[in-house]
């Protein structure tokens, strides 16, 4: 979408991650999503009187982690109180990194070629979860409400981008390469739908060279097709006021998905004073630059170096090719492809497989292998599986796993190959005597006669390639 | 009343039983339980129980350690599992916490038996142990008076011979002042000696458990068994527990002491007179005295209660009605945490709560919070300047003698200013001892403070031991 006139969006994005680690930021118990309510609970995630919060060291790890690959830098830290009540939050504080937070500083660099600089990454607790029944919904005029405290004092990295996205476009890009990060660090899985990756959009409009605008910020953003809507919704609206002679009111917006549209939370004059002081139940982090290099040294290829790397082994793609490798590495299949195209496969294959068949099935991706997915795909350019075939196959991996040349065997794919293809073949030819010598005088259009007939009979097993290459050796 | 070091020998070597020293204790306890107002919650059948446990593995030639049978009393801010722990407010009234503060795994781990939990003030706040939901408690030695606070309690329980050893908790002086109140050695150790693990918090960077007991050795193998690096505590200090009993008979000879002039100034004259009869006593040890001022020390106070207050609000917080203790129903959720707060706090926990959030609030904050923090740097560079001039500082722990019920509830400043030499300690996180020596006004005790640099423990005990000696407690 772009603005009327020469209004110009000015958006900068808070995004919540929750990290990977086994256990909660301050106690032993897991950190699961999806387990019943109540169940990944303790003293000390409950916040029961007397006990006490003890950090969690992989916790760091992950967040420098995050740090370096947004090439920040990383700072001996502190943690706070945010001081407020709130049902969820046990404590009736979060336990948050203020003015000194473990990453500083930083940018990411989009794939058009944008940068996006990084004004922190810092560490917090999550709250737990709320759940208003009846009346309103919502927490004032509900009829009653029911908290789940197993998401309470799982560990957040909140990573705040300076205000230099300039679309929405751009900001949902922006989101993908760090989800993409995230992912690749090991940090987070990434998973907006489960809320382990939440958005807060900082929106403003201007004029061009103008000063940046009053801003609103938009909350609890959960998928990028969101993201986009919010911003776009939020530019317009401000943009609509401020030409009907109003003035943008600085406040927090709730966006609501079914209407499509935001609308005021609470405005910045109740604003609450969040009393922030130096959490006295933790002490100074302060990882040395051992520790720090460990992570450093321990750190995947990002995917802008994965995406590079796999551009360079296509031969002169088309558009649609490099599109298809911006899927492969947003969702993190590269790997795949690369082990394909090291065991032979061709790089326009394995990209368009894995763009389309496996992203198509990556909530099960768990059960494949490289070694399959190489395998498929060379018994597909070998001819032993049509295109139909091999997508087939790759399916049944995908469901269940198992090995690609006995899914084939089991299907009897693979009988179709060689031997029994040139039977077929040879068997056509002779009950098609006159096809057969206008296509050995060179009409080629009788090839395609030749092919529909043994995919009849062959109900489309077998490979197309393969059926040319039975009739030129018979010519 | 037999030692803690007696009765866990005798029990050990079965000449007494945990089960005949619990029973003295619970006796004890009947008979004047209902006059002072001790223990709010007197745990019989769980003690038996140990006690009976203990005297099998007696029985089956197990040492089962340093404190065989000796009954513990536990002020009501610790959590023991399963047992009511209330900090002496209505807002916890019914909570039976599910786990133990590292403290009473610590106890039951030396074979001590945990006999119940004592009266405080409310949340700890107060120099008197007046400010309880559940009534005062009276001084075993004139029940006509306080007998100190916050751990006024744990104090009275030891005083009136109902234990021989209890736990205390000291944010700004509350074991040192009872303790002196009631005739008594009282220990704040260093800040991370003891996990606060399971202490329900007061003023966490203030906050650290401590030992009463009637003779100094007693109370360095209470402190003993309880310290320690403990995982569960961020700011526990890494190293085990000190050697500290092996220690006490070690003198002061060739140590230096200052008697610190901002420590008894305002003090009655017969607090300042034991005060100097003490420090001719470790004189007489072979210490030397030198004399000090440390004019910090008279900016304690202040930003005492700034710094506490300002964490109580925080701490204080969860207490809202949602998930455990008192509920007042209401409309909705914000009205429900008020009506709660309302009913459940008494007049002095809203006072410092109301004090500690207007220290943080925006506005405010530089010129409150922030400021205490500046004096609460200045106090600990000041206490470092006096280490580099003495080994161990002195000087009263009170300003006067125990005081009548209800003689300061009305003033809080009054109630305050009773705190005033030992709130310098917790502010730089350091250690201090106050020790029985002398009598003031109506023959009541009079407590002397040591003071000592953090880990100084061992030094403190042998010091205190020295006057212990010189009063003819030996």
């Amino acid at each position: 979408m772009t603005l009327p006139g020469d209004w110009e969006m000015v958006v900068g994005l808070e995004v919540h991650t929750e990290l990977k680690t086994a256990t909660k930021m301050f106690c032993g118990c897991a950190n699961h999503f999806g387990s019943e309510p109540n169940t990944n609970i303790c003293p000390v995630c409950l916040g029961l009187p007397g006990s006490l919060p003890v950090l969690n060291e992989h916790a760091i790890d992950l967040a420098m982690a995050i740090g370096i690959a947004l090439h920040s830098t990383i700072a001996s830290s502190t943690f706070h109180r945010k001081n407020y009540f709130y049902p969820d939050m046990p404590k009736d504080f979060q336990i948050s990194q203020y003015d000194l937070p473990i990453n500083s500083g930083g940018y990411l660099d989009l794939p058009d070629g944008s940068r996006v600089s990084i004004e922190r990454a810092h560490l917090e607790e999550d709250t737990g979860k709320s759940t208003h029944l009846g009346g309103t919904g919502r927490i004032h005029g509900a009829d009653r409400s029911l908290v789940d405290y197993n998401r309470s004092g799982v560990p957040l990295v909140e990573i705040v981008s300076g205000p230099d996205i300039r679309s929405s476009a751009q900001a949902r890009v922006y989101a993908s390469e760090l989800r993409g990060i995230l992912i690749a660090t090991g940090a987070s899985d990434g998973r907006m739908e489960e809320g382990s990756m939440r958005i807060d959009a900082n929106v403003s409009v201007r004029k061009p060279d103008a000063p940046f605008g009053t801003r609103c910020e938009i909350k609890n953003l959960n998928s990028l097709r969101s993201l986009l809507r919010a911003i776009d919704f939020e530019a317009l609206r401000q943009v609509e006021l401020i030409e009907d002679g109003g003035t943008v009111r600085q406040e927090t917006r709730h966006w609501d998905e079914n209407l499509g549209a935001t609308s005021t939370m609470r405005v910045k004059e109740e604003a609450e004073d969040y009393r922030y002081f130096r959490e006295p139940d933790l002490v100074d982090l302060d990882p040395d630059q051992a520790w720090q290099e460990r992570i450093r040294a321990s750190l995947p290829p990002m995917p802008a170096e994965r995406r590079a790397k796999l551009k360079a082994r296509l031969v002169d793609p088309a558009q649609a090719q490099l599109d298809a490798v911006e899927v492969v590495i947003d969702l993190g299949l590269d790997p795949f492809v690369n082990a394909a195209i090291d065991a032979g496969a061709d790089p326009a294959l394995a990209v368009a497989r894995a763009a389309n068949e496996l992203a198509a099935g990556i909530d099960d991706i768990k059960y494949l292998t490289n070694d399959a997915f190489s395998t498929t795909l060379l018994m597909e350019q070998r001819g032993e599986l049509s295109s139909t075939q091999a997508k087939t196959v790759l399916g049944e991996l995908l469901a269940s796993g198992g090995d690609p040349k006995s899914i084939a065997a089991t299907r009897g794919f693979e009988q179709l190959s060689s031997d029994s293809l040139g039977a077929t073949v040879a068997s056509l030819i002779e009950a098609n005597p006159d096809e057969w010598a206008r296509y050995r005088e060179g009409d080629e259009k009788l090839a395609q006669f030749f092919i529909g007939q043994v995919m009849k009979l062959t109900k489309g097993q077998a490979n197309g390639k393969a059926v040319i290459a039975e009739l030129q050796a018979r010519r | 009343m037999k030692t803690a070091l007696d009765t866990a020998q005798d029990v050990q070597s079965q000449v007494s039983s945990a089960t005949a020293e619990l029973e003295t204790s619970l006796a004890a306890i009947r008979a004047r339980n209902e006059e002072l107002n001790v223990f709010l919650y007197v745990d019989e059948e769980g003690a038996r129980a140990t006690a009976a446990s203990l005297d099998r593995r007696v029985a089956d030639g197990e040492n089962v350690g340093p404190l065989a049978g000796v009954p513990v009393a536990i002020k009501d801010n610790m959590c023991q599992k399963g047992i009511p722990t209330t900090c002496a407010s209505r807002i916890l009234e019914g909570w039976r916490p599910p786990y133990n503060a590292t403290v009473i795994d610590r106890l039951l781990a030396a074979g001590a038996v945990p006999v119940g939990k004592t009266n405080l003030d409310e949340f700890a706040m107060g120099s008197s142990t007046e400010t309880s939901a559940f009534g005062p408690t009276r001084n075993p030695l004139d029940p006509s008076r306080v007998p100190g606070g916050s751990s006024g309690g744990s104090a009275a329980a030891v005083a009136a011979d109902m234990t021989s050893l209890a736990l205390g908790s000291d944010t700004g002086g509350s074991i040192r002042q009872p303790a002196a109140l009631c005739g008594l050695i009282g220990v704040k150790p260093s800040y991370g000696l003891v996990s606060r693990y399971g202490l329900i918090a007061f003023a966490s960077s203030l906050d650290q458990i401590g030992p009463f007991a009637k003779n100094v050795t007693d109370a360095a193998m209470l402190l003993e068994a309880i310290a320690g690096h403990d995982p569960m505590d961020s700011t526990s200090l890494p190293e085990p527990s000190p050697t500290l009993v092996a220690h006490v008979n070690d003198g002061v000879a060739g140590k230096r002491i200052a008697l610190v002039r901002e420590l008894v100034d305002g003090a009655d004259e017969d607090v300042v007179n034991s005060v100097n009869r003490a420090v001719e006593a470790l004189k007489d040890a072979g210490a030397t005295i030198v004399e000090l001022s440390i004019p910090e020390f008279r900016l304690g106070l202040s930003a005492y209660y700034l710094i506490a207050p300002a964490e109580a609000s925080s701490n204080l917080a969860r207490y809202d009605g949602v998930r455990y203790g008192l509920r007042v129903d209401a409309d909705d959720v914000t009205a429900m945490n008020e009506a709660t707060r309302t009913a459940g706090f008494g007049a002095e926990v809203k006072r410092r709560i109301m004090l500690g959030t207007y220290a943080l609030s925006a506005g405010y904050f530089d010129a409150y919070y922030g400021q205490a923090l500046k004096v609460r740097t200045q106090m600990i560079d000041a206490f470092r300047r006096a280490y580099q001039q003495a080994d161990l500082l002195i000087g009263a722990t009170t300003p006067s003698v125990a005081f009548a019920l209800g003689s300061k509830t009305s003033d809080p400043m009054a109630m305050y200013l009773s705190d005033v030499f030992t709130i310098p300690t917790n502010l730089a996180g350091e250690a201090a001892v106050s020790v029985p020596f002398g009598t003031g006004e109506a023959g009541l005790p009079v407590g002397v403070q040591l003071l000592g640099p953090g880990r100084s423990e061992a030094q403190l005990f042998a010091a205190a031991r020295v006057l212990e000696i010189a009063e003819g407690r030996s």
